[in-house]
């Protein structure tokens, strides 16, 4: 009786001691700390690093070299604070989704599932790639790559009912303020491409590949490989001159130019990639999708969840502490809407 | 900025699709009575989809997208959903140009015999991209009715289906038709550079070869035991999943990999050894295909080319080619290579899409009356599969020419949905699984 008193004596107080220590549950942005987020029923975790809500100026100043028409004019904006991937998204968290892994090692294993798992599995995921989509550049530790922006909301959304955490695409506008950093230059890091090769992974230093993540140093929000390895998809459509119409309207609170399934090109990928140089890594540089980036699959209809050419497109995720509602949402169109032909 | 700029992100000149000029000679043959000749690309060239699957879709769009006066006629499938549903996304990508998808009701083909009624409605050109069981069969009766082919590897799965494509590739090539086979890297800028330079001489002598289609595997299983009408039809709508149909996985997609090795040898393997089996498709669900091969071909000058191909996830995946020589090494996919001396050579050409290509190439030498026929490359390296298959399911060393006389056919006795194919499962579902040191193959 006593023994068993004890137990529940040290369960108890084991469990309310790591949930008042759990950075994860922070409820305001003072308790926003790193943290680290485990896949369940994996041996697979991510690191999340706080990202702090402020004001910034998106977009470079027009006497910015190499600077291009549609990044400006600049945009006093808002932002809210989030959470992001302190990496880019891995083949090691991607593939348990894609790959089925989580509910494969569960069957292996004898193991229960519970709600939060339940739900995970009712996420729809991918067919099977019809090759291999890391064309032997590397898996473990190494960006997945070429998935459609369509795929790497999905990921997301399974990835909230898996853990219990909201977790989504960035808008641009918070992708470019957490890339910036505080910074205004062309880069984080100042705006000598000089200084480059300490902080990313571009077309001279790569050796014609993707590298592991987090090998440079990170920007000043502790955030690595916001300039170069794998260009990043947001939640935004790609519109030219998206900034026109928020210039001029003093501070914009969450700009983003929401998606719909029936146009698919072009779409914003940010910070440039090991296949590119120095000038498309600049933090304001914006990269637009196109039909070309499945030009080789052979198959019509085409994969709604494959580039297969896009081998220099990746993804990182976000989680708002300010969860949003089912209108918003909707309204933003922050949930993947899978097309009713996608023809599998 | 311009849109263009941003539009590719890549500093490369990325995948710029080259046209229909690809074809190097065009030196015009003595044409035969039974070819037609379309010299000029006002003369419209009428098109056949036999097999209405993602692929034979993709390629039917290639076709007409290749330089010339050209529509796509007719089609035919086992199924009407699949055909409508092709239709469908056809007119949808070609929503610009519809008159180049024009398929009249009276040219909608359904049924096994489809293909016939498709053969006698006219067209110029077929293209064949049902599952491979059937292609010996459709792309014998097409060269008997005259009409130019392209076929989806591989283009057979058993040794008599390969028999019938060689005896027709002949007849093919007498009667000046024009034969193209779904082996797209032929056409792929990259690998036909660092081909030839390997045939040069780049690396020396070939001392041996590696190839690799390991990867997570293909589409799950669409047709559910209940609601299939048949025993065929529950095969059909799971072709890959049965050796009849699909010839296995080192067959079905392998081949790419294994072709390319012996294009580089300029020969065929005269012996296999292999290994594999099923270590996680284990299910009922997934018919009688391994999941892994590993096979080791001999070519007749002592070469040895080490094959791999796999269907397991979340393990080491390529999709490549290799070649050894005795001064250097070359990543033949990568397109680079290393002499021992030290000298580094990449590919920096342009990227083709060579799916389109193939097309292209095709076109322009029906269009021009150039002999054009892949078909015995084409069935060779698809019985270079069939031969790992053959040493793999049975733990023992096969060679060419004992395999070549096999009379052990794969394919059903009638061609109907209550016809029943080959290999049926059991009372609880499962099918006969090849088992090495057992089965007997030959």
């Amino acid at each position: 009786m006593q023994a068993k008193t004890a137990l529940l004596a040290i369960l108890c107080c084991s469990s309310s001691v790591a949930f008042a220590a759990d950075p994860s549950e922070a409820k305001t942005e003072k308790e926003m700390k790193p943290y680290t987020q485990k896949i369940t029923n994996t041996d697979v975790s991510f690191d999340m690093v706080p990202i702090p809500g402020g004001e910034f100026v998106m977009g470079s100043p027009a006497d910015e070299k190499n600077r291009e028409e549609d990044e400006g004019p600049q945009v006093k904006v808002k932002i809210e604070p989030f959470w992001m991937g302190k990496h880019e998204v891995t083949w090691n968290e991607y593939d348990i989704w894609s790959f089925n892994l989580d509910i494969q090692r569960r069957k292996l294993m004898r193991l229960k599932s519970d709600d939060k798992e339940k739900a995970a599995d009712a996420v729809t995921r991918p067919t099977k790639p019809y090759t291999d989509m890391t064309f032997d550049m590397g898996h473990d530790g190494y960006p997945a790559i070429c998935m459609t922006q369509l795929a790497a909301k999905t990921y997301c959304k399974w990835l909230s009912e898996k853990t219990g955490h909201y977790y989504r695409l960035p808008t641009e506008a918070e992708w470019e303020y957490a890339c910036r950093a505080g910074t205004t230059t062309a880069y984080s890091f100042g705006d000598n491409p000089a200084k480059m090769d300490d902080y990313a992974w571009h077309y001279a230093n790569c050796n014609d590949t993707y590298q592991k993540v987090g090998q440079k140093k990170p920007n000043p929000f502790g955030l690595y490989d916001m300039h170069g390895n794998v260009s990043e998809w947001v939640l935004d459509q790609y519109i030219p001159d998206a900034y026109k119409k928020w210039s001029g309207k003093g501070t914009v609170e969450f700009p983003i130019s929401p998606t719909t399934p029936e146009k698919l090109y072009p779409r914003v990928v940010r910070g440039g990639s090991w296949d590119d140089d120095p000038e498309a890594l600049r933090s304001a540089n914006r990269i637009a999708s196109s039909a070309d980036w499945k030009i080789q699959d052979p198959q019509i209809p085409q994969s709604i969840w494959y580039h297969t050419d896009a081998i220099f497109v990746g993804f990182r995720v976000v989680r708002p502490l300010k969860v949003p509602t089912a209108e918003e949402r909707k309204k933003y169109n922050l949930d993947p809407v899978i097309p009713a032909d996608e023809g599998r | 900025m311009t849109q263009s700029n941003n539009q590719s992100s890549s500093r490369r000149d990325f995948l710029k699709v080259t046209t229909a000029t690809a074809v190097g000679t065009s030196i015009l043959s003595t044409l035969g009575s039974s070819a037609h000749v379309y010299a000029n690309g006002d003369d419209k060239i009428k098109v056949g989809l036999v097999g209405c699957g993602g692929r034979g879709t993709g390629a039917a769009s290639q076709a007409l997208s290749t330089k010339g006066n050209i529509k796509l006629e007719a089609m035919a499938d086992a199924y009407r959903d699949r055909m409508d549903k092709s239709l469908s996304n056809l007119q949808k990508q070609f929503s610009g140009e519809p008159e180049k998808v024009d398929v009249a009701e009276e040219k909608k083909f359904v049924g096994f015999d489809a293909y016939q009624k498709l053969l006698d409605s006219g067209v110029d050109v077929v293209i064949l991209a049902t599952p491979p069981g059937f292609r010996p069969i459709h792309f014998e009766a097409a060269v008997e009715k005259g009409k130019h082919v392209f076929m989806e590897k591989p283009v057979a799965t058993d040794v008599p289906g390969v028999r019938k494509v060689l005896e027709a590739a002949e007849k093919a090539k007498e009667k000046k038709l024009a034969v193209g086979v779904g082996l797209q890297r032929h056409h792929q800028a990259n690998y036909i550079e660092t081909i030839n330079r390997l045939k040069d001489g780049a690396i020396g002598d070939i001392t041996s070869m590696r190839c690799y289609w390991n990867s997570g595997g293909v589409w799950e299983p669409r047709l559910a035991r209940e609601d299939a009408k048949s025993e065929m039809d529950y095969q059909m709508r799971n072709w890959y999943y049965y050796n009849w149909l699909c010839g296995d996985h080192i067959n079905e997609q392998h081949i790419h990999n294994i072709d390319v090795c012996n294009w580089v040898k300029d020969a065929f393997p005269v012996q296999a050894y292999g290994m594999g089996g099923r270590q996680v498709r284990t299910d009922k669900k997934y018919g009688e295909i391994y999941d892994h091969f590993a096979v080791e071909f001999v070519y007749e000058d002592g070469t040895r080319l080490y094959s791999q191909c796999r269907h397991i996830r979340n393990c080491w995946n390529s999709v490549t080619e290799h070649a050894q020589g005795t001064k250097g090494f070359c990543d033949i996919s990568g397109a680079k290579y290393e002499t021992t001396g030290g000298y580094k050579w990449r590919y920096r050409g342009k990227k083709t899409n060579p799916y389109q290509v193939e097309h292209d190439d095709l076109f322009a030498a029906i269009r021009q009356g150039t002999p054009y026929n892949e078909a015995e490359y084409g069935a060779k390296s698809t019985m270079t599969s069939i031969l790992g298959r053959l040493a793999t399911y049975s733990g023992k060393p096969v060679t060419w020419d004992e395999a070549m006389a096999s009379n052990v056919s794969l394919m059903p006795k009638e061609f109907s949905w209550e016809g029943q194919p080959v290999t049926v499962p059991d009372e609880n579902g499962y099918y006969p699984i090849p088992m090495p040191g057992i089965t007997k193959v030959l």
